[in-house]
């Protein structure tokens, strides 16, 4: 940012926190890479190979408003002794023997007088410590020569290393390092504590005696040119560890860039709150024998606003310098995924087993590569969220990268090509010069001490603990009492608590919320409501709980933690675990007598949340100190679980609410470093839905027993609100089954994979509680525009209070009728009431704008019930202009699109009257995630179209093919979804008839499901490839992404801008028009005036704003709207729910059940029929919006809308019209206006997506006369790593022209040598072959529309190929035809989400063929684990050789089947099985009767014929031995749906025959 | 919740009703109840907005009641039910039921019956004795006043004695009920029905006094000393009349006269011959077309007339309103009441220009001319058409035009209270408030003729705002 020439008064660097702008959200990912030498032969030329691999990863990093301007990269190397000794003697010292001295790497301030003192703060402490400073040394650099911009010179430091003598008194040279470590710390928490200002902080980049960083504010290839040091010939090392940054904001700061001391990080932490809280409770608890006092110099681990790897970087550090080897510290911050584990050995597990208890897991989508300069390595999180892939060479050469082909090395000196799989470890040990596989160091550590027989004398599992008696519940008549003081309503009964105890599952609704926040509201609401659940987009991604379920867990442990660092400790620490963190009422008492069963080892202590009601409101306050002392007290008592509990709640004792308490206890034991010395076990009256103990887990219980909830459920049961047929005890083992599911969701939409990582990780953004209310509860938790404190949260408690237990008639027998979930008259608000509903659809069937204007106005006008934010907005006074002269409502209506409403959930009518009215408005319609009909690609006679133009691409993959792709004006990734974010949809088999089958490519009457995750964007530079992947396929089209809104989703944007997105969405939390469980319809994401406010403001501020457009999205009504949100920042706004009530909804909720009897949402054909919309009805709509829109903008003195867009100083908040409640509110951020600095702060621009330079140009000429004329073609051509989604630009040249059906196979064939980028083949055409000698990346053939890929090692390979990698994570995925053979082994999810791709490989790692709807798999080698998750079409045939498939096989949908021959078949059916040949395309159509032993030769023979595996003739020439060892995957829906089709087939063959 | 499918798979059942021959010679009331009343139950959609719930102006629960009937659970249902209203078993027999049109399936088919289902509830809950008097756990010692019996005062009177006040309800006629009682033949609501509901308040500790007609027995200003709070719920009584030649002729009365003499005889009383208006033997003209007309209809007819015609001024309405166009809003459309079926003459856009003498002051006949409807500037025009004068034979005529406002003269002339400009007695829906302390005002006093239901809803909500001033608090639902 060139800021320090035209702006003097704002900082360079990273900017303030201003409006909704902080700069704590910015999220980072990245490409990182390492080259070794394993014999730890040091030479310059590794340093050099480590600069070429940093450079061959540039577009994994990214630019920010200038592309000259780099998000950061680095170096790490051994210290190079030669060349340091040769300096030294320069500068007139001299230098010990390597590892008799340190090197710091220092960032110094600019100031002169700063960098002075902080010099000799260096200086003193190195002495202090013991140690002697031998010299100063300038590091030389070339700014200049590195092309680096002003803005990242502004901030620029000066860069000095400093040489240390080791001093007498280390016994060794680790004792030495320890020292340099604590020296480090120690200078850094002095010069914090002077608290210079500067723009170029003080950072130490390293200071080691065995290895140094270099690196700063660059693009990738920058780091050579700059330090100069880096080239020169004498500055060697065996190894070099780099890294290139993608950082979604554009101010990264010098000291973000990575390598860190000792790691460099590809992914995100997303318990980091967590995981800095636990650290700072362990504070009192750690000791460490080798670091001794030294340990309490250290504190604090991690400054408070570090980047997540800096705090990794922190931890591993502090656990390495405690005494941990590298491997074993990594193995303790990122476990395997070992709770739910099969077939990991019992060793193994009790050593993870026993590690959980002394520290959480570092949580989060990871590659980690880590060195300490002897050894380097790197591992990858549980679930292989990141791509990691190494080759090693015959000349001990060891080359890691997020990718292959970032160094040219001959193919024949290549031995081994691999992958790290999850969870897995790669150790390279320089000093004893080999490669130590994840097997050997894991059991090296598992058995250094017996770690089964410690958790035996050390572990207690509660249900080995004797049962004792449980209090009894109250009668009907207390119990009611209590629950209304607890603030239960009739609705959390019936829609809550009733379906998950008959279901075991949380109930599923429809159509967003149209609530007030809680803030809004005027009645009590549960605290939980304030609290809105955080949820991963983009950055890294949310997990699948159900599908991917192996590598989640709820185990908990109660109690004290041990020591972190007393790895050798003999006294056992006692720990209790849980394998899940609800308790029913007898495991609380086993707890609260804990002392009876364990000798007094554990001392359980029950602490009353309630306080006398008289005290009243005033007396919360004392109440909750009493209880925070009270709890320190006990914990010095050697109380060592805490039971926090509200049961006491009577007609004269009010209790504080128990999340308040629970937190309270839980930061204030925190501060006094003591919380990890007591366990926090809550008993909570007021826990009854999925929420409540989502946010009691995440603010520190760690394990909560809902009583209320169970004894309502038993009171229901008697008073008959559940059938009688479940016996009591099974109720509540549903309700807490589906309680734990419900946690797990909540956690995986964060990409959250253990309950202990999080405990206490605080994963909610405050929306409507003031900062001091937080501050002193919830401490850390980030609260955006105040609201309510302790005094509104006190008055809400009591007035449930008094309403339990006044006499009210007529209302004894009655809870509060709630209103949350359905609307209820004297219940919650809603803003779609019955009148409004009716109003507009009478006013558009009736073209009435009157009427429009009264719908409009009790919209608007929210005096006296309050129910959005904007609610609260008020104009300032401005000077009008004529109506006359504002622009045309038909041009604003340009502006407006519908929501993502797939044709599935709605109907063929309901949907293309969307597209018809939106069209002839010269709108956009979006057809939602489920693909659309060709035909609706043509026009009507009539002139009007049913094509939507935005085509949107979902995590499941339905419809997209290239065709469909093509016939985009715009391509909407969607990301998130307010309904809810984090999740992945799912369409009910009721609603997939064959029509829906058939645009899905799917079975009809098999239900499908969207994963959480795309599983092809994992982290920011992926999604950067897929709009690289889409924009290729059609290059006129717009890519955009939808995101929700939720703090720190203005960073997220500002990312995704700067990975070429050209349109943004941001969606409020409350719209949605689908099914989706409560919780998170309720209770995950926040209001859009939010989210659009702090996107546009980040985006102004990050001069990134006009070069995309900015929609906004989310329960949008009325003109008012459109304007605030133009006002806001929006360039456009997009309509869900009320465009369908335009076209008849009326909001009955049942999208879900197929009953929508005005046949909107439903597919049935009796409903369908009761459909009434029509276009002119929405166009009504629309135009009646714009003329509203049309009139405010005159008033507000706005001509064009384009002037108004930003303009959020106009907007004040409305203070006549604020309650009690909403008093509290601080709306300044929302309408901060960010200097933009003469920069447009509307959509104006264009992005670049480098489209020119790609190779497709030139595929694309050499084909033009295939494409044009039919005319076969051959191609040959070489391919690097940097030539992604190759053949795709050409794809869709060839589906514009001759759409899905495409060309004749084999018409365009593509010979290519060597490593391919990303996503080779993505949305290959029909017609394209690709021939690759050599391997691929990641994404082979995602959105495979029926082209062929072929890959098989060059011929000079000296690998055997079936024992190697050939092709990476995520090969075609959304695959809808088209066949693939790969001589080799693919990465992890392969297949995933295939719809018809036929593909044939030699072995596949974990999650194989997961989610497949469709195609045929061959796998002809090993599987990883979970293979056939979610899938429920298609069929994989698999070699089982040693019979142990099963095990790693996911067998909730599919069953196994033997390879039947036609005449086995035969005896089912009389079918046929398919012809298939050797040439042309293979077609497979799945029936009952086919001859799979045919099917399987034959695509074996093909496998054989393309790719001259060896393995393929090895099975061909014994196929009578083989045959037998191949497994069918058979989904049971998929052969079910395959069976009815069969059946009705028959029959109609049948009646057409006696027709006949 | 009903049943997600019940809407597609049952049809609506309604009332099933006696033959016209044979519930003609009687006053009792001649409907019964499906049988299977889950059924009905099972066709709630349990919309995610229940139009019907805001259709119906005292909001019952209705899609929550429906359930509980679906399932089977009667006394969940009573409870539901009794949360907003006192009175279902007034509500379920006479209101007119516009939660029905709002009913989300009358949107695309049959509503469901939801009235049916309220009276179901209700009469089980009677039936099993599951009615038993709420007495409040402490009194106030606070006292007030309900002056007028209708649904209002009624549902006033016991919210506020279940709060623990001392009620006392004064009403101007000899028994307890307003118009419920004498305005509305027992062949529709039989009067046991109300008696039984008094059984339960005077247990809760409401006392009725009748005969009392304040301003005119009672002093006004008697109640404002001797009570804490007055609550005036004295109905919209002033009869709309219709000022054309010859209306002092004999034969010509009030529905109002008619129908409460007929009722006082049904309930026992002896009627002086001299004073008792028979219909028997005669052509019987009623001018107005709504319910109170339908009732003269009814009662006429089991008088024994020769004929009976009903005139309207208003235009026949469709029978079939277009439904995306006023659903779900209260439609004008054509109904036929049961006492319509059980035989009369409807005419539309009809004026009454003079009523015809047969020379010895007795009425014979009315002189009738059409009329036609026409919008202009928004406001609607009614004109005369030429030449459509007809003669219409009538030997008793009965005014139901409906009310003008409360009875003026007396109590609210004594106490002098601001009125609206319609007449009635002013006081918002907030707080009920009159612009006399502690007075009070609900009902069709307040807001003029109007439903049953909104008369309960109106004093029940007016109840609160008494208790909230009594006691500076409420616990009373509004």
């Amino acid at each position: 940012m060139n800021t320090s020439t035209s702006h003097p008064h704002m900082e360079p660097g990273m900017p303030k926190k201003q409006g909704l702008y902080n700069p704590a959200n910015e999220h980072d990912a990245c490409g990182v890479g390492f080259i070794a030498n394993i014999k730890n032969e040091k030479s310059h030329v590794i340093v050099q190979k480590g600069l070429e691999i940093l450079t061959r990863l540039t577009h994994r990093g990214a630019a920010g408003a200038d592309p000259r301007e780099g998000d950061g990269a680095g170096i790490l190397t051994q210290l190079p002794h030669t060349f340091f000794a040769a300096k030294a003697t320069e500068l007139g010292f001299s230098l010990p023997e390597p590892g008799h001295y340190g090197v710091g790497m220092i960032f110094f301030p600019k100031n002169k007088g700063h960098r002075n003192t902080c010099r000799s703060v260096i200086e003193q402490t190195i002495v202090e410590e013991g140690n002697s400073v031998l010299g100063w040394r300038e590091v030389p650099v070339d700014a200049v020569a590195a092309d680096l911009l002003d803005s990242v010179l502004a901030c620029e430091p000066v860069i000095e290393q400093v040489f240390i003598a080791r001093g007498e008194g280390f016994a060794d040279q680790d004792a030495f390092e320890r020292k340099l470590f604590v020296t480090r710390k120690v200078v850094n928490i002095r010069v914090r504590k002077i608290g210079f200002v500067d723009v170029a902080k003080f950072y130490t980049a390293s200071l080691s005696s065995r290895t140094i960083v270099y690196k700063g504010m660059f693009l990738s290839h920058q780091v050579g040119a700059y330090y100069l040091d880096l080239s020169d010939p004498l500055f060697a090392s065996a190894l070099a560890l780099v890294h290139q940054r993608f950082s979604t904001n554009t101010f990264p700061s010098w000291e973000l860039a990575h390598p860190f001391r000792m790691v460099a990080h590809n992914g995100e932490i997303n318990t980091l709150r967590g995981n800095l809280n636990w650290m700072n409770a362990r504070r009192h608890s750690m000791q460490s024998d080798v670091l001794g006092e030294d340990l309490n110099r250290l504190w604090p681990i991690s400054n408070e606003g570090q980047s997540d790897t800096a705090c990794f970087d922190n931890a591993l550090e502090l656990l390495y310098m405690g005494g941990y080897s590298l491997a074993h510290a990594a193995m303790l911050m990122i476990p395997e995924a070992w709770a739910g584990n099969t077939l990991m050995d019992d060793e193994r597990k009790a050593f993870y087993e026993h590690h959980a208890a002394l520290m959480e897991p570092w949580d989060g989508p990871a590659a980690v590569a880590f060195t300490d300069g002897r050894q380097i390595g790197a591992t990858l999180d549980r679930n292989g969220l990141r791509p990691a892939r190494y080759l090693i060479t015959d000349d001990n050469l060891v080359v890691g990268a997020s990718e292959m082909g970032v160094l040219d090395i001959p193919e024949e000196k290549i031995v081994k090509k691999w992958r790290l799989q999850p969870g897995k470890m790669l150790l390279i040990d320089l000093e004893e010069g080999r490669i130590i596989d994840d097997e050997e160091i894991k059991r090296k550590l598992a058995s250094a001490r017996p770690y089964r027989k410690i958790l035996g004398e050390t572990q207690i599992q509660l249900e080995d603990l004797p049962d004792k008696i449980p209090t009894m519940p109250p009668n009907h008549e207390v119990l009611l009492q209590r629950m209304k003081a607890y603030g239960y309503s009739q609705e959390d009964l019936k829609f809550l608590m009733a379906p998950m105890a008959i279901s075991g599952q949380e109930a599923i609704g429809s159509m967003g919320n149209d609530n007030p926040l809680a803030v809004l509201s005027n009645r009590s609401r549960h605290l939980s409501n304030y609290f809105r659940q955080l949820f991963a987009q983009v950055t890294n991604p949310p997990i699948d709980p159900i599908r991917e379920e192996m590598v989640m867990s709820l185990t908990s442990i109660i109690g004290p933690n041990p020591n972190l660092l007393g790895m050798n400790d003999n006294t056992p620490h006692l720990r209790l675990e849980v394998h899940q963190p609800i308790l029913d009422n007898v495991e609380l008492e086993k707890i609260r007598y804990i002392d009876q069963s364990t000798n007094g080892k554990f001392r359980t202590i029950t602490l009353s949340l309630c306080y006398p009601v008289s005290q009243g409101v005033e007396g919360m306050k004392p109440a909750i100190d009493a209880l925070c002392a009270a709890a320190e007290k006990a914990v010095s008592e050697q109380y060592n679980i805490v039971i926090l509990s509200d049961r006491g709640v009577d007609a004269d004792n009010i209790a504080i609410p128990s999340l308040l308490a629970t937190s309270a206890v839980h930061q204030h034991l925190i501060r006094q470093g003591l919380r990890t010395e007591t366990g926090l076990v809550v008993e909570a009256g007021t826990a009854r839905e999925v929420h409540h103990f989502a946010t009691l887990a995440g603010y520190g219980a760690e394990a909560i027993n809902p009583y209320m909830a169970f004894e309502v459920l038993y009171d229901m049961q008697r008073s008959g609100l559940l059938p009688d047929d479940i016996p009591r005890d099974e109720i509540r083992k549903r309700y807490i089954k589906a309680v734990g599911k419900g946690i797990y969701k909540v956690m995986s939409k964060m990409g959250i994979s253990t309950y202990q990582s999080y405990c206490g990780a605080q994963i909610f953004e405050a929306v409507g509680l003031s900062s001091q209310f937080v501050k002193d509860y919830f401490t850390g938790t980030r609260t955006q525009i105040e609201g309510v404190g302790l005094a509104e949260i006190a008055e809400e408690t009591m007035q449930l209070h008094r309403e339990a237990f006044a006499h009210s008639p007529g209302y004894r027998n009655a809870l509060d009728v709630g209103g949350q979930y359905a609307w209820r008259n004297k219940g919650e608000e809603h803003t779609l009431t019955p009148e409004v509903i009716a109003k507009v659809q009478h006013a558009v069937r009736t073209n009435n704008y009157k009427l429009y204007k009264e719908y409009a106005k009790s919209i608007n006008e929210q005096n006296g019930r309050l129910l959005t934010l904007r609610g609260l907005f008020k104009f300032k006074p401005c000077t009008p202009v004529p109506l006359e002269e504002v622009e045309a409502a038909t041009s604003i209506a340009k502006r407006f699109a519908t929501g993502a409403m797939s044709f599935g959930s709605i109907s063929h009518e309901a949907h293309s009257t969307l597209a018809i009215a939106m069209n002839r408005l010269g709108g956009k319609s979006n057809t939602g995630e489920g693909g659309e009909e060709p035909e609706r690609f043509k026009p009507l006679a009539n002139g009007d179209s049913m094509r939507s133009a935005i085509k949107q691409v979902a995590s499941g993959r339905f419809g997209v093919t290239t065709e469909y792709l093509a016939n985009a004006d715009q391509i909407q990734i969607k990301m998130a979804q307010g309904a809810k974010p984090g999740e992945g949809g799912q369409l009910p088999g009721h609603k997939v008839d064959a029509r829906i089958g058939r645009v899905r490519h799917s079975t009809p009457g098999v239900g499908l499901i969207s994963p959480p995750p795309h599983h092809d964007i994992y982290s920011i530079e992926d999604l950067a490839q897929l709009i690289f992947d889409l924009k290729n396929t059609n290059t006129d089209a717009d890519i955009s992404v939808k995101l929700v809104s939720e703090i720190g989703v203005g960073t997220v944007a500002a990312g995704v801008v700067k990975a070429h997105a050209d349109h943004v969405v941001i969606a409020g939390h409350d719209g949605g028009t689908g099914a989706s469980p409560l919780t998170s319809i309720k209770h995950a994401g926040s209001p859009w005036e939010l989210g659009l406010a702090e996107t546009q403001q980040t985006l102004v501020l990050n001069r990134l704003r006009s070069r995309m457009t900015l929609q906004a999205d989310g329960q949008m009504r009325t003109g008012r709207d459109v304007v605030i949100a133009g006002l806001l920042g929006a360039d456009e706004i997009a309509f869900g729910t009320i465009a369908l009530v335009a076209e008849g909804c009326i909001m009955m909720r049942k999208c879900h059940l197929n009953t929508c009897p005005v046949g909107v949402a439903t597919q049935d054909p009796e409903l369908r029929q009761k459909f009434v919309g029509k276009p002119e009805d929405v166009i009504n709509f629309f135009m009646f919006v714009a003329e509203e829109a049309r009139e405010l903008m005159a008033e507000l003195g706005f001509r064009t809308f384009d002037e108004l867009i930003g303009r959020s100083d106009l907007l004040d908040t409305n203070d006549a019209i604020r309650h009690w409640k909403s008093q509290g509110l601080d709306l300044g951020p929302l309408f901060h206006r960010v200097e933009p600095n003469g920069t447009p702060v509307f959509h104006c621009d264009k992005q670049d997506h480098g489209l020119d330079a790609l190779i497709d140009n030139w595929l694309i000429k050499q084909a033009k006369s295939a494409i044009e004329d039919k005319k076969p073609v051959i191609i040959e051509t070489k391919i690097r790593n940097s030539d992604r989604s190759f053949g795709t630009m050409l794809s869709g040249k060839i589906a514009k022209k001759h759409g899905q059906a495409g060309l004749v196979d084999d018409t365009i064939v593509i010979k290519a040598k060597g490593t391919a980028g990303q996503s080779l083949g993505a949305w290959l055409s029909r017609g394209v072959t690709i021939e690759l000698a050599g391997e691929g990346n990641d994404y082979v053939g995602k959105g495979l529309s029926g082209g062929r890929i072929v890959i098989y090692p060059p011929e000079k390979s000296g690998i055997v190929a079936e024992d190697n990698i050939i092709v990476g994570n995520t090969v075609l995925f959304g695959a809808t035809e088209g066949e693939c053979y790969f001589r080799g082994i693919g990465g992890e999810r392969f297949a995933v989400r295939n719809s018809g791709a036929v593909a044939v490989v030699e072995g596949v790692g974990d999650h194989g063929c997961e989610y497949m709807t469709g195609g045929t798999v061959v796998v002809l080698g090993g599987t990883g684990r979970n293979f056939a998750a979610g899938m429920s079409g298609g069929v994989a045939y698999v070699l089982d050789a040693d019979g142990t498939f099963e095990s790693r096989c996911n067998m909730a949908q599919v069953e196994l089947q033997p390879i039947l021959s036609e005449s086995d078949a035969l005896e089912d059916y009389d079918h046929q099985g398919p012809d298939m040949e050797m040439h042309g395309r293979v077609d497979i159509e799945h029936s009952l009767s086919q001859n799979d032993q045919q099917i399987l030769h034959t695509l074996i023979s093909r496998h054989v014929h393309y790719t001259n595996s060896a393995v393929g003739k090895k099975m061909l020439a014994n196929w009578a031995d083989y045959c037998g060892k191949f497994v069918k995957v058979m989904p049971v829906e998929y052969r079910r749906a395959l069976q009815d089709i069969e059946t009705e087939k028959a029959a109609k063959e049948g009646k057409e025959l006696t027709h006949g | 919740m009903g049943k997600p499918t019940g809407f597609k798979e049952f049809a609506r059942e309604g009332l099933s009703y006696a033959p016209v021959a044979d519930r003609i010679v009687h006053y009792k009331e001649f409907s019964s109840l499906p049988e299977d009343m889950s059924r009905q139950g099972a066709r709630c959609m349990d919309c995610g907005i229940p139009f019907c719930h805001n259709g119906c102006p005292i909001n019952n629960l209705i899609p929550d009641f429906n359930d509980a009937v679906y399932r089977g659970k009667w006394r969940e249902a009573l409870d539901i039910l009794h949360t907003t209203n006192n009175f279902p078993e007034f509500t379920g027999r006479v209101c007119p039921a516009p939660c029905e049109e709002a009913c989300t399936v009358n949107l695309i088919g049959d509503a469901v019956s939801i009235k049916n289902i309220e009276l179901s509830i209700i009469e089980k809950g009677w039936e099993k004795d599951w009615i038993v008097p709420e007495i409040a756990e402490h009194k106030s010692g606070k006292r007030v006043a309900v002056v007028g019996s209708g649904p209002a005062g009624l549902s006033c009177a016991q919210q506020l004695a279940r709060a623990g006040h001392d009620v006392v309800v004064f009403e101007k006629n000899d028994r307890i009920g307003g118009l419920m009682r004498y305005g509305i033949p027992n062949f529709k609501f039989d009067k046991k029905v109300i008696d039984r509901r008094l059984t339960q308040m005077r247990a809760e500790g409401v006392e009725f006094k009748v005969n009392a007609n304040i301003g005119v027995d009672i002093p006004a200003k008697k109640l404002l000393e001797d009570f804490d709070a007055v609550v005036l719920t004295g109905g919209s009584e002033k009869s709309r009349d219709l000022p054309a030649p010859g209306r002092e002729l004999k034969g010509i009365h009030f529905a109002m006269e008619f129908l409460p003499m007929n009722t006082k005889r049904v309930l026992g009383d002896k009627i002086p011959a001299d004073q008792w208006i028979s219909a028997e033997g005669k052509h019987v003209v009623v001018i107005g077309g709504g319910d109170t007309g339908s009732d003269c209809i009814g009662t006429s007819n089991r008088h024994g007339a020769a004929s009976v015609t009903q005139i309207e001024i208003l235009p026949k309405p469709s029978a079939n309103p277009d439904k995306l166009l006023v659903w779900p809003n209260w439609p004008m459309k054509l109904r036929t009441s049961t006492s319509q079926e059980e035989g009369c003459d409807r005419d539309w856009e009809v004026n009454t220009r003079r009523f015809v003498d047969d020379g010895k002051g007795n009425v014979k006949a009315i002189e009738c001319v059409r009329v036609e409807w026409k919008q202009e500037n928004g406001q609607w025009k009614m004109s005369e058409v030429e030449d459509s004068e007809f003669e219409l034979k009538a030997d008793l005529v009965l005014l139901a035009m409906g009310f003008l406002h409360p009875v003026h003269e007396g109590m609210l002339d004594e106490l002098g209270v601001d009125k609206d400009g319609r007449g009635n007695v002013a006081a918002n829906t907030d707080d009920y408030r009159t612009s006399l302390d502690k007075v009070f005002s609900a009902g069709d006093m307040r807001r003029g003729q109007s439903l049953v239901v909104w008369a309960i809803n109106e004093g029940r909500r007016c109840a609160a705002s008494v208790d909230e001033y009594l006691m500076g608090h409420t616990t009373l639902p509004r």
